[in-house]
């Protein structure tokens, strides 16, 4: 466009994209890259946080400690940890999965008034888990919750939710529904809204059952949007924390402590903190959550083709 | 004509489950504010009437009034904390997103995706490194614990750079023609004509802040900064078994948040969605 630029204007031009870029990039660096990094390195270490002097280095003992030596208490908590966040996972994901995909079907044919359903299935996302935990508990209270009151006049007696298992789990599964599956439900209808309606009309020719337009149509159609609507999902119902933190107090029996409550407790909890090894237990944490979430990426885009 | 009578059939099913769902949806929040409003004997021993039989704001008189956790001062700080990370967040991505979206330059794609597929590693990893960096700064209780740290976040870029690669070539090229630099067209024309998205962002990083649990219980151990969730988790602890206090400060919690939805609900759905189908 121009004659020959000069030195300076080349680089000058040079290296304006960085004073776009690097403002993000230098925030990026110090509070993503270097963190990461350095996790890796206290992880290797007998490290005492408040007292850095205080550090030896121990190689990849705290790994082995958590996972392979059974005398340790870490090895019991992590493992302990990582089995309940798996009943969590396992427990809370198909929900959360199914119930927005039905609500986003019955939205689909667009009935009256479907928009402010929307919103009132959106609410409660919008919620902080203190606010979802403290409406909850008063909802689940044994002896005056408005449940067990409702559950009383049609004759079942009060139910421990938050204390007693089977129930803790049902009510964590249960709250973590009412909070979440508002932004899954908007993926579904905005996709559900995409499958073209001549492939409904063609299996209607065919004599296709709702089953099989379903099985055969949408699910297909909607393939992308499953596959990130059920990772997105695994891996936040992963990292569980406030629910049991705050609703069952990791209770009863430390049967809903889940690995972020071991996580932080043994790193910031009461005692002598173990960054060492709480910081090992999150990478050991986060491989696992990585390998669960490509493993469904395979699975589900191969049950598509 | 028989297949509109099964399309109205279909919809009048789907209006009645759906209303009987949200209307259960609704109850607890319901039951909630109907707490708020009863006197504390009422609220444990009145059974299941969602209107008190003597209304009385006894409970919000208390929770404004009490000086050792008052929910009032968490709201501010968490909007205070909030606020100046969407605004500055805003700032930061929108610059970002103008060079990885508009600006050709070597490595831009590379360096774009490479960010992109940090997203993948779980934040829990470095929840310790990232506090110990905060002892190094000396920012335990501060208010920029709670405001710098996320905007590192590539979230707000990804979906900025989506829509700057939407924008017309010719439009930045005629813009440059008229003498503009760069600087000047980020101003005067990537961020009119982004207005939307820059709103989904804002609202995103707004919300995400507002609702962080972990990491403020992490870095704050005084009530200076303490934002609304860490807050209303120690109310539950403090107040007990005082139930029409806790849903009183409840209710409080949720009404900015609710607000804020009512007049931008469309972009909530709007920037769910788009995060959703680009996936």
């Amino acid at each position: 466009m121009s004659t020959k630029p000069s030195a300076v204007r080349t680089l000058r031009s040079k290296l304006l994209p960085s004073a776009f870029f690097l403002p993000h990039l230098i925030i990026f660096g110090i509070f993503f890259v270097f963190p990461f990094l350095y996790g890796i390195y206290i992880s290797l270490f007998d490290w005492n946080l408040f007292n850095p002097d205080l550090r030896n280095f121990v190689g990849l003992d705290n790994f082995r400690r958590i996972l392979i030596d059974s005398d340790s208490i870490y090895y019991r908590y992590f493992w302990n940890g990582l089995r309940n966040t798996l009943t969590f996972v396992v427990l809370s994901v198909p929900a959360l999965v199914i119930v927005p995909f039905a609500i986003a079907s019955l939205m689909n044919v667009e009935p009256r008034g479907y928009k402010i359903f929307r919103a009132i299935f959106y609410l409660p996302n919008l919620f902080s888990i203190a606010t979802l935990v403290l409406i909850w508990r008063w909802v689940l209270n044994t002896n005056v919750g408005a449940l067990n009151l409702t559950l009383e006049q049609v004759g079942i007696t009060r139910v421990p939710w938050l204390s007693e298992q089977p129930f803790a789990w049902a009510a964590l599964v249960l709250m973590t529904v009412w909070w979440t599956i508002g932004g899954n439900m908007i993926i579904f209808t905005a996709s559900l809204k995409e499958v073209p309606d001549n492939l409904y009309e063609a299996g209607d020719i065919d004599g296709a059952s709702m089953w099989q337009k379903m099985r055969y149509i949408t699910l297909p159609s909607i393939r992308y949007q499953l596959i990130y609507i059920t990772i997105m999902t695994t891996i936040a119902s992963f990292n569980v924390f406030g629910q049991p933190q705050l609703a069952t107090e990791g209770g009863p029996d430390e049967s809903t402590t889940v690995l972020m409550m071991y996580i932080r407790n043994i790193a910031f909890g009461g005692g002598r903190p173990n960054p060492g090894i709480a910081t090992a237990m999150a990478i050991a944490m986060g491989i696992v959550i990585i390998i669960i979430g490509l493993a469904q990426a395979k699975i589900i885009r191969r049950m598509g083709d | 004509m028989a297949l509109k009578k099964i399309e109205q059939r279909k919809k009048r099913w789907s209006f009645i489950i759906l209303f009987v769902i949200s209307f259960l949806w609704l109850l607890p929040i319901v039951w909630v504010i109907s707490t708020s409003f009863k006197s504390e004997a009422e609220a444990v021993s009145g059974g299941l009437n969602l209107i008190p039989r003597d209304f009385t704001l006894a409970s919000y008189r208390y929770i404004f009034t009490d000086d050792q956790h008052n929910v009032l001062h968490y709201v501010f700080n968490s909007m205070r904390a909030a606020g100046l990370h969407t605004g500055l967040y805003l700032v930061v991505a929108s610059l970002a997103a103008y060079a990885y979206g508009i600006l050709k330059f070597r490595g831009r794609d590379k360096l774009f995706w490479a960010l992109v597929a940090t997203m993948m590693i779980p934040v829990v990893m470095n929840l310790v490194p990232l506090y110990s960096l905060m002892i190094t700064f000396q920012w335990l209780n501060s208010l920029q614990a709670l405001v710098v740290p996320g905007l590192g976040g590539v979230f707000g870029i990804f979906l900025l750079r989506q829509f700057n690669l939407g924008i017309p070539r010719d439009i930045i090229e005629s813009a440059q023609i008229d003498g503009a630099n760069h600087f000047q067209i980020y101003l005067r024309l990537i961020l009119p004509l982004t207005k939307p998205a820059l709103v989904v962002v804002a609202l995103f990083a707004f919300m995400a802040n507002w609702n962080e649990y972990l990491w403020p219980l992490v870095v704050l151990s005084d009530d200076t900064h303490r934002t609304l969730p860490v807050g209303l988790a120690l109310m539950q602890g403090n107040y007990n078994i005082y139930y029409s206090r806790l849903m009183a400060a409840t209710t409080v919690s949720m009404i900015p948040v609710m607000a804020l939805f009512m007049f931008a609900q469309r972009y909530f759905i709007k920037g769910i969605t788009m995060t959703g189908s680009k996936g």
